[in-house]
């Protein structure tokens, strides 16, 4: 963090700038047959006249279809962002604030994987600094894709896997309970093309039930135990 | 009509109204950054924080509060102090303090609520944010780390002009405020956001470093470059026009101003006639009032004399010019520069009828050859109004953009003649029908066929009177008022081929058809009269003199005089009464308070602020038709619709780069 308070990730995110590049690239996107069914389903969710309600669910699917074409986790170009508003008949410019304002939408391009750490306090105290020192052992750095095109990393905010943390969201999967073995085992793996366990780390833990025994609310176990009493 | 109490005092206040709205019922003053009456609520800026009970123990945004039964408002108590205190220091943390280099600097919301309302000082010594400029067009200029993301300007373009250009991109301390990839803001109104911003994140890029406010005489004056009359403030410093912004008027402008009558003003000090000038041996030549005046009589022209006004004259000049023509015994008045003929006997039938603020509540138009946003930009918005609430729009004519859903029928006039299905079942369902028949409409014999129509359907009834015609001239209705018109349009004074016809700034005639006249141009700006006038004689624009207006719904409205007129031009009522003492005829006035007492008894109604009275609607004659297909709207290009705009930088620059697409080289700063 910058002593201004100003988070460098954020401030760096931009839009990737129009280009002709970009618009050969891009100019001519279309749904697949699959997207332009699903796309269709999408917009049928909405009541007839609503259909910029349509907005969010459609800019996943053309990220996605992006990211199936490059084989990354995808993103969304300006071209992309036109068509979208096009098919939803709105202006462009309410499209592009959907997509800057949320982070799930990649507004520049992407590695294959998108590793997303979480800093927040929980994660942090649990040892999140070690897991961004592995990452930057396998060569990731924040705000950057790998030379190899494989691993973006970034810094998050919660994500709301505090019981286990510290935790990474990769592309669509979270990676919970991690130690800094965990995480260059996990990009080891992603890296090598296999998919390794998601979900906690920790052996014998399930989801988030207590690791172990339990700490508080022990009364509880045999029965309803009423608490109120002893506040 | 729930009753509150606003710091103890009692009141009642209409339902549906906000507690902020009640508060100001009560005297008080709420500060705010993000709340506009005209604009949707946002409640993002915080500012108009006030306790209220019952309800939580904390302040509440009165702006996006209702006003209910029993509410026991605050806004005095230590706990609003202190709300309002803790918002400005948030709102500042990131501002800079940069007002000493700041145009709005001593016209800023931010300013001046931070002195009423915040405290003493800073406690924030970290960073500031800063943001990059965004290109926004040559009119708005940017400096968007004072940006304190209120949104009005998202607002105002998506609600009011109805193009959805600006947002607000990223979010969080991120947050910024553009237009799609930086686009120039390219419709008609955009200035707008200008007055709207409360801070200096966007102000006005012509008027970039020219003046602060308290240098400023402000004086109040009316639009011409349209017909809609806004009404304008002109802020002027010495005898230099700096600025023009809009005044409210519900009535006409409501609190808008377009972007054209707002950035003329740059044309008044450029290519001015600012001396008399002879033709001697075919060129022009500059010359002394004495020698202009001789030359003018020496002609002798008898009753041989015509007038035609231009677009810009106010009433007085064109009734001084009326005087003069009838002493030398001519009735050959004319307005309508390019030779439209339609009928004039009824004023009514040439009338905005509905009114512009009327046209809101419309609920079936049918814009007959009118290009609305060129034509009337002022206009637009209230249409957009209409459409919004249910309003059927349809047009005839070639296509343009509106800002509202509207059905173009296909450019042939005679559509109106024979209408489709789907239009006669929505006129004959509609209570409040109403068509607008615009120049373009006028040319191809629109006014009588639009008299059908509105017989038809009977457009005229209880309290509705939906039968309007749009002009584009701010001196039409005056001229007509007044006179101003041939049966057969300019037409009758070719055919009369007078000695002497006198120009009153009438750029838009094809002077080639006067060849064989002497002419005398009186008007200020070097435009296209001037190349074909014998003599110039220099006179006032439209901020150099008092003058009466009348707009396209007859509403008659005075300006008044900001500077003079630049070297040896005067006002132009002078120049016809000396005039008429060169021709040694009296026109039976000494001064302009004579001048227009003898206009008021001849059209009293030019004498009282306000709507006019036409009469009645006149029946449409047998047979009435419209016929002809239209190729194309009188307005080529909006932004240089008349002599001062052609002469305005700011407005050349418009045309240049947002209607012909030129790319402008930008000096490095």
């Amino acid at each position: 963090m910058l002593s201004g308070g100003v988070h460098p990730l954020m401030a760096d995110r931009h839009i990737e700038p129009d280009s002709p590049e970009l618009r050969a690239r891009w100019g001519n996107f279309a749904w697949t047959a699959e997207n332009a069914a699903k796309a269709q389903e999408i917009v049928a969710r909405y009541p007839a006249g609503r259909q910029r309600s349509a907005v969010m669910p459609l800019l996943d699917l053309a990220q996605r279809q992006v990211g199936a074409e490059l084989n990354t986790q995808g993103w969304l170009p300006i071209p992309v962002l036109e068509f979208v508003a096009a098919q939803l008949d709105m202006p462009i410019i309410r499209v592009v604030e959907v997509a800057t304002f949320y982070t799930m939408y990649n507004i520049a391009p992407i590695g294959r994987f998108h590793v997303q750490v979480c800093g927040t306090t929980p994660c942090m105290l649990r040892g999140s600094d070690d897991i961004l020192a592995a990452c930057k052992a396998k060569g990731l750095h924040k705000g950057h894709t790998t030379d190899d095109g494989l691993f973006t990393l970034t810094e998050v905010e919660c994500m709301g896997n505090c019981a286990s943390a510290p935790m990474v969201q990769i592309n669509d999967d979270n990676y919970e309970d991690l130690t800094a073995a965990d995480m260059e085992r996990i990009l080891d793996e992603l890296a090598a093309g296999r998919q390794p366990k998601t979900g906690t780390q920790l052996p014998g833990r399930h989801t988030v039930e207590p690791a172990g025994a339990l700490s508080n609310l022990t009364a509880m176990v045999a029965e309803n135990h009423d608490y109120r009493g002893e506040w | 009509m729930p009753k509150v109490k606003v710091d103890g005092v009692e009141l009642e206040v209409p339902a549906g109204a906000t507690v902020l709205q009640a508060c100001e019922l009560a005297g008080k003053e709420i500060p705010r950054f993000c709340y506009h009456e005209r604009l949707s609520i946002a409640g993002n800026c915080r500012m108009c924080l006030v306790e209220v009970k019952p309800g939580p123990p904390k302040p509440q945004a009165s702006c996006a509060l209702p006003a209910s039964e029993g509410q026991e408002i605050r806004t005095d108590s230590e706990m609003v102090k202190k709300a309002r205190e803790g918002v400005m220091e948030f709102l500042l943390i990131n501002h800079p303090l940069d007002c000493p280099i700041c145009d709005q600097g001593g016209e800023c919301d931010l300013q001046d609520q931070s002195v009423a309302y915040g405290r003493g000082g800073s406690r924030y010594h970290e960073h500031k944010r800063a943001v990059t400029e965004k290109t926004m067009g040559p009119l708005i200029k940017t400096v968007m780390t004072r940006c304190i993301h209120c949104t009005r300007c998202v607002r105002f373009s998506e609600e009011v002009a109805g193009v959805d250009e600006i947002g607000a991109l990223y979010r969080g301390e991120g947050m910024q405020i553009s237009t799609y990839l930086e686009q120039a803001a390219r419709h008609e109104l955009s200035a707008n956001v200008i007055d709207l911003c409360p801070v200096g994140a966007l102000t006005s890029r012509p008027y970039a470093f020219e003046a602060r406010p308290w240098e400023l005489k402000k004086t109040l004056s009316i639009d011409v470059s349209d017909a809609v009359g806004a009404n304008i403030r002109l802020d002027s410093r010495g005898r230099e026009v700096l600025r023009a912004l809009p005044r409210v008027n519900d009535d006409v402008n409501e609190e808008w101003l377009s972007d054209r009558g707002r950035y003329l003003v740059d044309g008044l000090t450029r290519r001015r006639l600012d001396k008399p000038w002879l033709r001697r041996d075919g060129k022009l030549q500059a010359a002394t009032w004495a020698e202009a005046f001789a030359a003018v009589a020496a002609i002798n022209p008898g009753s041989s004399v015509a007038v035609i006004a231009g677009d810009l004259v106010d009433c007085e000049t064109q009734f001084a010019a009326k005087q003069l023509a009838a002493a030398l015994g001519s009735s050959l008045l004319e307005g309508r520069q390019t030779g439209m003929a339609y009928d004039t006997s009824n004023l009514a039938a040439v009338n905005f009828n509905s009114t512009i603020a009327g046209i809101e509540n419309a609920d079936a138009i049918l814009i007959l050859g009118s290009n609305v946003r060129d034509e009337a930009p002022l206009l637009n918005p209230r249409l957009r109004k209409a459409a919004k609430k249910g309003a059927k729009v349809f047009v005839i004519g070639p296509k343009w953009e509106p800002t509202y859903p509207a059905t173009f029928l296909g450019e042939d006039a005679a559509i109106i003649n024979e209408l489709p299905a789907e239009v006669v079942a929505a006129f004959e369902a509609a209570a409040r029908p109403a068509i607008i028949v615009g120049g373009a409409g006028l040319a191809k014999g629109g006014l009588e066929a639009g008299l059908a129509f509105s017989a038809r359907f009977n457009l005229v009834r209880d309290g509705w009177s939906g039968f309007n015609v749009l002009h584009m001239a701010a001196a039409r209705m005056g001229g007509l008022m007044l006179g101003y018109a041939q049966k057969g349009g300019l037409a009758d004074i070719v055919a009369a081929q007078p000695k002497l016809v006198i120009s009153l700034g009438a750029d838009e005639v094809d002077w080639t058809k006067f060849a064989n006249s002497m002419i005398v141009h009186i008007g200020h700006h070097g435009d296209k009269a001037a190349h074909a006038a014998d003599v110039i004689l220099p006179g006032a624009a439209f901020s150099e003199k008092d003058g009466t207006y009348v707009n396209t719904e007859g509403r008659v409205q005075f300006a008044e005089k900001a500077v003079f007129a630049p070297g040896d031009a005067r006002e132009d009522w002078t120049i016809l009464r000396a005039l008429a003492d060169a021709f040694g005829v009296s026109v039976g006035f000494d001064s302009f308070a004579e001048l227009r007492a003898a206009m008021i008894a001849q059209v009293p109604a030019l004498g009282a602020e306000g709507l006019a009275f036409y009469g009645d609607l006149p029946a449409a004659p047998q047979g009435a038709r419209a016929d002809g297909v239209i190729a194309a709207y009188p307005i080529k290009d909006h932004y240089l619709t008349n002599a001062i705009s052609r002469a305005s930088p700011t407005l050349q620059r418009c045309s240049a780069e947002l209607l012909h697409g030129e790319v402008q080289a930008e000096a490095a700063e």
